[in-house]
Order: structure tokens, then sequence, then C-alpha cells
């Protein structure tokens, strides 16, 4: 088998030097799977994606994304590899309009064409956003935000997208659209690491699965695998 | 020059002046604030910029342009000293080391003999004017709305708005900051300069933490949406002393609380509107 797209090993992070949030992680995420680290609130799995995505340097472990050690790299650099992070709690650029905020998704890209072409394609998947380009971000609902969050990394054709939390606060109808285009961008071929707190619809979607408790994985394997384990539905499915 | 202006000129002259170089001051702060960042040390290289065109001029007779460019450029090194290391972290660690570099300064101009201690240096000649100042505060605003209207404005917003956000999508945040940072020496110097040249003598507390707060305080009432604001912010601070001048000894106390006053009901500026920029558009793609 070849080797997988991104793949970590013994990954430890931490915030300051008294604690430490995650300890000795490693997991792999192979090129076109749709993966999901799922946890309780605090497990530590925004953490993981702050380290990957270099927003947290890490104190011990190695990153590899395409065969190449990242771990330690600024974000800047990790992002112009391919590697794209959609943070937690939406976070779009509020003052900014939405227009302004997908051409930030493409900051990386000098060439004006393929940024429009990037752009229609994304307002083709988002047509809400294609609505409302010039107005201001932060004036979007929640769901909106989100979606203008994810098709903002879009504008990246990220190699690899990096999803925290993406149903988080979300009203139920909005929670259905986001994973219905998860599900689309995994048809595609996209590479997703997904972080949730929604356990179900994760494990539905993807192909592989980590359960994190604590700042360590307590159990990993295929996401149908991982749905059936009595633990797993214990704690996370509300069986 | 009609009379009546010269007649305006020799008796407001002092003001006019202010006005040019506090506004000039003003965008020195802004180019930092405009990316999220504190800086409490514009101040200090205004300082650097005066007593450095002031040696120059005074002890040896530099011509004035290359003074100019020295009061820049040693603010700037200056400026890389202090932001290398501090602008890889986030948070306050720029305004606490600025605030350093600002005290270390003037106890050094308070003690070096070279600066003439606590007496401050006097005697510079009037090299400065109107054209001078308000040609380095005009060239200097338009270069912040080009700026602001850019690509690189964007990144400066969005930075401002979600470092974390901004730095993900590939913004180099450390070399942002620092080419920030020592944009706003350089044009904190120069305006250092131009003021020891219009007012004959300058001396270490005139470059003290109280000066930094000033500097800060014009963008806080101006806005930072757009370049215009901390002008706006400079130059109604400035006016209010003299405005208020029948106040007396309560002057300070009423431009004190015109500031809290906006702070609380204003919280971002008088003005709030933003740069227009290519690529806002509204326009639908076709």
């Amino acid at each position: 088998m070849s080797e997988p797209l991104l793949s970590v090993s013994g990954l430890t992070l931490g915030y300051d030097a008294a604690t430490q949030a995650v300890t000795g992680v490693s997991l792999e995420v192979r090129e076109g799977t749709v993966v999901t680290l799922i946890g309780a609130n605090g497990a530590g799995k925004t953490t993981i994606l702050r380290g990957l995505s270099g927003l947290l340097h890490p104190r011990a472990g190695t990153v590899r994304f395409r065969g190449q050690d990242i771990a330690g790299l600024p974000a800047h650099r990790i992002a112009a590899l391919g590697v794209v992070q959609v943070p937690e709690g939406r976070q779009v650029f509020a003052n900014m309009t939405i227009a302004e905020n997908l051409r930030m998704g493409a900051w990386l890209l000098k060439d004006a064409a393929e940024e429009a072409r990037r752009r229609d394609l994304v307002l083709a998947r988002f047509p809400r956003l294609a609505e409302r380009l010039g107005q201001q971000a932060g004036l979007l609902s929640g769901g909106e935000q989100q979606m203008l969050a994810m098709g903002r990394a879009m504008m990246a054709n990220p190699r690899m997208l990096l999803l925290d939390e993406p149903s988080m606060g979300l009203a139920p109808l909005f929670v259905e659209e986001i994973f219905r285009i998860v599900a689309e961008l995994k048809k595609e071929g996209r590479t997703i690491l997904l972080v949730e707190q929604n356990a179900q619809a994760a494990l539905d979607i993807a192909d592989h699965a980590y359960v994190l408790q604590s700042g360590r994985i307590e159990l990993s394997g295929p996401a149908g695998e991982i749905a059936r384990n009595e633990k797993v539905v214990a704690a996370y499915l509300g069986g | 020059m009609p009379e009546f202006i010269d007649d305006f000129l020799f008796t407001y002259q002092t003001l006019v002046y202010s006005l040019g170089i506090n506004g000039l001051l003003a965008l020195s702060i802004y180019v930092v604030l405009a990316l999220g960042q504190l800086s409490m040390g514009q101040a200090a290289f205004m300082g650097m910029g005066a007593y450095v065109s002031a040696l120059l001029t005074v002890k040896l007779g530099v011509a004035f342009p290359l003074v100019l460019l020295a009061a820049m450029l040693l603010p700037a090194l200056a400026a890389l000293i202090v932001g290398a290391p501090t602008l890889r972290l986030s948070g306050v660690y720029l305004a606490l080391a600025t605030i350093g570099l600002g005290e270390v300064q003037r106890i050094f101009f308070l003690n070096s003999e070279l600066t003439g201690g606590a007496l401050g240096l006097s005697g510079i000649p009037m090299k400065g004017g109107l054209v001078s100042i308000y040609g380095s505060l005009g060239l200097a605003l338009l270069a912040c709305i080009f700026v602001a209207r850019s690509r690189i404005g964007r990144a400066m917003e969005a930075m401002r708005e979600d470092e974390l956000a901004a730095g993900a999508l590939g913004v180099d945040l450390p070399a942002y900051k620092l080419a920030a940072l020592v944009v706003s020496a350089m044009l904190a110097g120069l305006a250092g300069a131009l003021n020891a040249h219009v007012t004959s003598f300058i001396s270490p507390e005139d470059y003290g933490f109280h000066a930094a707060v000033s500097i800060l305080s014009y963008a806080l009432l101006g806005g930072i949406g757009s370049p215009f604001g901390p002008v706006l912010g400079a130059f109604i601070l400035t006016l209010l002393p003299e405005v208020l001048r029948s106040l007396a000894d309560y002057r300070g106390v009423v431009s004190g609380a015109i500031i809290v006053l906006v702070v609380i009901f204003m919280p971002r500026g008088l003005l709030t509107w933003r740069m227009g920029r290519v690529g806002a558009a509204t326009r639908r793609p076709s």
C-alpha cells in the first residue's frame, strides 16, 4: 500500500509548561478518504488540528505530509503545502464582505483566472453566498458563516481539509446541510480530517475513525466498526 | 503668499506645524494597529528620529534631506531589533517590549553627554516648514490609502480580525507584523525629525510614556477603519486644548472627558467606515 497522505506519530502538544493537552498521538489519513476524530469536550481534538496546521508548535512527534516532515513549520508554510484548516466557531472575517472572505481563501494563489474559476465552483456549491457577495460576513447566520468558512477554505483548493467541529452550535437543518456538503466533497475525492462532537453523523460519513480521550487515542478502526463498539456507543452515541 | 495667510501663519504657526506632525504620528500607529498589533513605542521612535536628526544638523551640518532619511532609518533598525523576537509571539509582548524601549531610550537621553542630558538639545535650525511637514503627511496618507485598498490591506484587515484564521490561509504573520512595525517606526522617526526642526528645542521628556499614550489616543479617537480616522483624531486632539483655552486649568480635564466619552459611546472611533477595496465587489459573477 502506498504511503498515506498524512501520517502523524507521537504528536505531543500543550499550551503552557504545566499541562499537556495531547500526548503521543499517532494517526494516518489516506488520500481520498474521510477520517474522523471523535471524543468528548476537552479531549484535545481541536488541539491536534492546531498542531497539524501549524497554529500550535508541537512539543514532540512527527507530522509527515506527502512524505515531508511539517511538524514545527509556521502556519503559512503548511497552508502553502495544501493543508487548510476551517477553524472552530465559524471564524469568518466578520467586518469584511463575503467576496473578500473568499478572496482571502485564495491568498496564496496569484492567478486571477484560476481564482475566478474556483470562486464560481464555491458559489455553485453554496448558492446562498452567491446572493450576498457584497454583504458583511458578520451579518450572516451561524450556518451561513460556517458555509462561508468552508467555501473560503475551498478557495485554496486544499490537498487536505481539516474541519474543526463544522456542525457546532448550528440549527439541525444546517447540520444536515453541512454533512451533505462533507459527503459531496468526499465523493469528489477530497481528503478530509473531520473533528466532530456529533459522533453519529461523523461516523456515518467517515472511512476511518479515531476516538480521543484525555489527549490520547483510545481506539481506532474502520468507522463502521467503531460505530458498533460497545464503549463508543455508550459514551458518544447515546446507546 | 497673500498677506492674510502670512498673518495667520505667524499667529498660529506652532499649531499648524503640530497638526501636521501629529497627523503623521497618528498614521505611524495606524500602520501597526491596522493589523491588530499594539505598539507603545511610537514616541520612542519619534524621539530617536528627533535626536538623530538634531545631532546630524547641529554637530555635523548634514543636508536636511539626508537628515530626514537617517531619522527614518535608525528607528527602522530599532524596530527590527525589538520586533524580530517579540512579533513571533502574539498578544501583549510587543506593547511591553516597546514600553521598555521607550524607557531605556529616555534614560539614555537623560544621562548621555552627547544628547545634552536633561537639558536636551537646543538651537536646532528651523529647517522644517509647511512644505516638508504637509508634504510628508500627504505622501504618507496616500501610501496608507493605496496599501489599505490593495491585496496587502486585505491581509492586514484579516489579521486584525482573526490572526489565526489569516495564518491558516497562508498569510505570513511574522513578516507582515515586522514590516508594519518597521514602516511605523520610519513614519514616527520622520515626524520626530520634522518636529525637532520646527521647535528648535528637544528634551528627553518629550518622548516618554505620556507621549506614547497621546499618539495611541489619536487612533482610538479617530478609529482605524481607514487611514483618515487616526489623522482626524490627531487633528481634534491637537486643536482641542486651543479651542478650550478659555477653560484655563480645566482644559486637560475636559479634553480627557471627551476621550473617555468617545471611547465609551463610540468604541470604534469617530470615523467608522471601512476602506473600500478592489474585489469587495457586490457584482455577481457572470
